[in-house]
């Protein structure tokens, strides 16, 4: 089937099966490898999006669900593709990562955060993210990512 | 900063580029051998006249300065702090450094990451990389002004002749530099530590950016053209053989281009026999699967579980065990003599690695040769492997080396690589295997779980005076047709408090399980020190003592305990002694950062510690919990203080290393298990293996270092092991509930 998505703010068209999730879509088709795969169901948010400002999981979105639905992904995230989002540009000033397999989606989970709630408190912050696996255990530097981002007190030195 | 992706495929030009660029440079200063030797005739030159005067450093005319990273970069930060210890030593600025992953080659070296070995390993060598480098342009220099060699200096890829107020960048120097024999390794002349202006600082991971924005680097976003995708059904029960399928029915499936069954061998580690499903898409792969329906032969295995072992353990637990690790004195007779006397049984289940990215890898057989790309911790061991088995001379077999979404000790194993080759061979193109998460949890290298019974006593002074641990553990038929632990399930002789007490026996039975089972981060120092510190703690609290003040009577005065040697005829080098003084430091150091023993705490709150050594750090940890009345467990504090030698060579990631640790003890001790049941691991995806999210994780976690003079050594692995028991111990100390089996989550925690 061919379906017409709005990836990025770009038109894309595909030619895949209904049921296909919109997570294979993207990294498959349209080589949009950012958006990882982690659980197939829900279950870690490593595969997180944006649908129409919404975090989405994209291994549970199929493909013929996303009809209009923007689509923003940790590549769309910036606004500018030259600069960083305030997020990433934490996350690489105080070095959340460890494997960073799980933090892109972590990012646009806090991105979503973010936009509602912009200086949001720390048990706010646990509850927004709380879907969201990190298996390194990188939690406490999410946390510190976020509140930097948001202007709030970081508590950490940032890193060179 | 600058980095580059693995990103799109390196194209078989682009490889060959590179192949000739490193081998028109020269191999010198790496792994220098025991009598100094270095290659000091050749030439440095690399193509488009850049200085290449080993493996791992590349400087072109216009001052671009790339260094290769060779380590797998799994998380542990390794492709951005080994780098950073040749940069400090060729003495340029972080910021006009490239970093560029490394293929797998011999020129590297061993690039296999585990044990924590990866600093250990290379810090040395990897200074006189790059001092090497550095007294070459420095020579150059000289040469190009006409001074003695000794009166110029460098800073940020510059040589300067300060009597004379000339200064060459490094680029401007290559052209000399390519024509002088480069010095030997042994002896090139190292900034003295207190002048390092890198090693120490804290520096952002070289990959953060392109992670954040969601670049290719992992394995499974490889993308090669024509590239086809495969999944690969194994048998449920471990090593089961597939019989049929209904390949034809699968064949005809939307976008599925073959399957068919793999044969396998009888390797718990290896190739498992099973299906292989190609599709022109992941999902379409996938999808085809779940039509696949096929008849297995489970074997034996498929009678086992980890109930009839357990039961089995508990039966066997009064009597003597099949081995004795370690006997000194008479625990008997000590037991009848003394003013107090516990018994206690611990247990811990088998775990999951849990690599955040499923198990992949990408293989291309072309023409009677094998291209690989591989998010692995030991790719050798996987081109050995794939060698063996699919009978490809090695020299044949060419693999690229992608970052890893988590290691854990998952990646050492190359069951993935092997399978991926297997199901290449009978493809006309690239194909990427995709393990599913349910093929990861119930495939995994397992860590094995065990029993311990433990009696301890202590005299009427209070003192520890007797230990007894017999202990359960789980193997497979190794060499020899002897019964093997299973990796981590091993309890040696000395393992803590061996050789501190004087009646000291310890026994273990190993259960043949045909069970899966392979190294998790600290290899059985992850679930001895539970063991070891919980129930030390248990008799401090029973000989009514400050569980500190107990630990440092057992660990007594001496600097250094002896390692027991081998008994004789036994292979293998003694074992490293302990050191003594460097555990007392960081206990010490952790238990005043605590303010242990002047702070009061109220029902419902309290402190825990533990230490241990491992992967030759030394490590205490002091946590602080508060346990709600309903049995709500939340962290408050982790302290943990360290001791890794004389330097931390990037303290962002360190710290970051302990941090992960001290969430991921307390992830295991509270969470996870896996259920074995009928020869298989029975859950099926995370619904059934809960991980510790961040609400759960500790309000706070202190990171402390000790620097002494020592080698410097590894941090993915040695915080690691006194997380668990310093926070059970904490538990204890607030509500008077012992954590004797893990997951925690079972313990009713609730207090009145």
């Amino acid at each position: 089937m061919k379906y017409t998505l709005n990836v990025n703010g770009k038109s894309h068209t595909v030619d895949v099966a209904p049921d296909t999730p919109l997570l294979w879509v993207l990294r498959d088709t349209l080589g949009l490898v950012g958006t990882k795969f982690g659980c197939g169901i829900g279950q870690c948010s490593a595969c997180t999006v944006h649908l129409n400002g919404e975090p989405t999981r994209a291994c549970m979105t199929r493909v013929s669900s996303v009809r209009n639905s923007k689509v923003v992904t940790i590549e769309g995230l910036a606004e500018e593709s030259s600069h960083l989002h305030p997020l990433q540009q934490a996350w690489v000033d105080l070095d959340v990562a460890q494997c960073g397999y799980c933090q892109a989606g972590q990012i646009m989970t806090a991105a979503a955060l973010l936009r509602d709630n912009p200086k949001p408190s720390d048990q706010e912050i646990d509850g927004a993210m709380a879907d969201n696996l990190c298996r390194c255990g990188t939690y406490l530097r999410i946390r510190e990512g976020i509140k930097r981002a948001a202007g709030l007190a970081a508590g950490k030195e940032a890193t060179q | 900063m600058n980095t580059s992706t693995i990103s799109q495929p390196v194209n078989r030009r682009d490889f060959l580029r590179l192949s000739a660029l490193a081998s028109g440079g020269l191999m010198i200063g790496f792994y220098i051998n025991s009598s100094g030797e270095a290659q000091a005739a050749e030439s440095t030159s690399g193509p488009g006249g850049s200085f290449a005067p080993n493996a791992f450093i590349r400087i072109t005319p216009d001052s671009k300065i790339t260094i290769v990273s060779k380590q797998p970069e799994i998380g542990q930060g390794i492709k951005t702090s080994l780098p950073m210890v040749i940069a400090e030593q060729l003495d340029v600025d972080w910021k006009d450094v490239t970093i560029e992953q490394a293929d797998v080659h011999d020129r590297y070296g061993s690039q296999s990451a585990g044990g924590s070995t990866s600093t250990p390993n290379n810090y040395e060598n990897f200074l006189r990389v790059g001092a090497t480098a550095r007294a070459v342009l420095v020579e150059a220099a000289a040469q190009t002004w006409g001074v003695p060699a000794s009166e110029c200096t460098t800073a940020s890829g510059v040589v300067t002749h300060a009597k004379s107020k000339r200064s060459l960048k490094y680029g401007q120097l290559v052209a000399k530099a390519v024509t002088l024999p480069v010095p030997d390794a042994s002896k090139v002349a190292l900034k003295d530590p207190k002048d390092f202006k890198l090693i120490g600082r804290r520096i952002s991971g070289v990959d953060n950016t392109n992670l954040v924005t969601g670049k290719s680097l992992f394995g499974i976003d490889v993308r090669v053209p024509n590239m086809v995708y495969a999944v690969f059904e194994k048998c449920p029960a471990f090593a089961g053989k597939a019989v049929s399928a209904n390949l034809d029915q699968v064949k005809a499936l939307p976008g599925v281009k073959d399957a068919f069954i793999i044969e396998g061998t009888t390797n718990l580690g290896g190739l498992k026999s099973g299906v292989a499903i190609v599709a022109d898409s992941t999902w379409a792969a996938i999808s085809a699967r779940k039509q696949l329906k096929v008849t297995w032969d489970e074997g034996k295995v498929a009678s086992t579980g980890w109930d009839s072992f357990a039961a089995q353990a508990k039966e066997l637990s009064s009597k003597p065990g099949a081995r004795v690790l370690r006997k000194d004195g008479d625990v008997d007779a000590a037991f009848k003599g003394a003013a107090k006397v516990v018994e206690a049984e611990y247990v811990y289940p088998f775990i999951s690695h849990l690599s955040l990215e499923p198990m992949n890898c990408t293989a291309h057989w072309n023409n009677g040769a094998l291209e690989l790309w591989a998010p692995s911790q030991n790719p050798a061991s996987g081109r050995a492997m794939i060698s063996t088995v699919l009978n490809i001379p090695q020299e044949k077999i060419n693999i690229h080396l992608t970052r890893s979404g988590g290691g854990f000790g998952r990646r050492l194993s190359a069951d993935f690589m092997v399978e991926a080759a297997a199901i290449a061979q009978k493809v006309n193109a690239p194909v990427k295997l995709t393990w599913t998460r349910e093929d990861d949890l119930r495939h995994d290298q397992m860590r094995p779980g065990g029993l311990h019974y433990l009696k301890g006593a202590v005299d009427a002074k209070g003192k520890l005076v007797a230990w007894k641990n017999n202990f359960f553990t789980f193997g497979n038929v190794g060499q020899g047709g002897q019964v093997q632990p299973g990796s981590g399930g091993a309890l040696s002789g000395d393992e803590f408090p061996g050789r501190w007490v004087p009646n000291y026996l310890a026994e273990q039975t190993v259960f043949e399980a045909n069970w899966p089972m392979g190294p998790w981060r600290a290899p059985g120092s992850c679930v001895f020190a539970f063991v070891v510190h919980s129930f030390i703690d248990e008799l401090a609290h029973a000989a009514g003592r400050d569980p500190l003040e107990f630990r440092l009577e057992i660990l007594g005065d001496k600097d250094e305990m002896p390692g027991t040697p081998p008994a004789a005829g036994a292979k293998g080098p003694p074992p490293a002694a302990y050191n003594v003084a460097r555990m007392r430091g960081v206990l010490k150091a952790a238990a005043e950062k605590a303010n242990w023993g002047k702070k009061k705490y109220p029902k419902g709150q309290g402190a825990g510690l533990a230490f241990h050594f491992s992967h030759r750090g030394y490590f205490a940890q002091v946590a602080e919990v508060t346990v709600s009345k309903e049995g709500q467990l939340k962290v408050d504090r982790v302290i943990s203080v360290g001791d890794v030698g004389s330097q931390i060579v990037n303290p962002s990631g360190a710290d970051n290393q302990v941090e992960g640790s001290v969430v991921d003890g307390l992830s295991v001790m509270m969470f996870q298990e896996l259920s074995v049941e009928r020869g298989r691991v029975v859950n099926a995806n995370l619904d059934e293996y809960p991980m510790l999210r961040m609400p759960d994780a500790p309000a706070k976690i202190e990171v402390h270092w000790l620097k002494t003079a020592n080698p410097v050594t590894g941090t993915g692995e040695p915080a690691f092991p006194p997380v668990a028991p310093a926070i059970c111990n904490a538990i204890f100390a607030a509500t008077g509930k012992r954590i004797r089996q893990f997951p925690a989550s079972r313990t009713d925690l609730r207090w009145s």
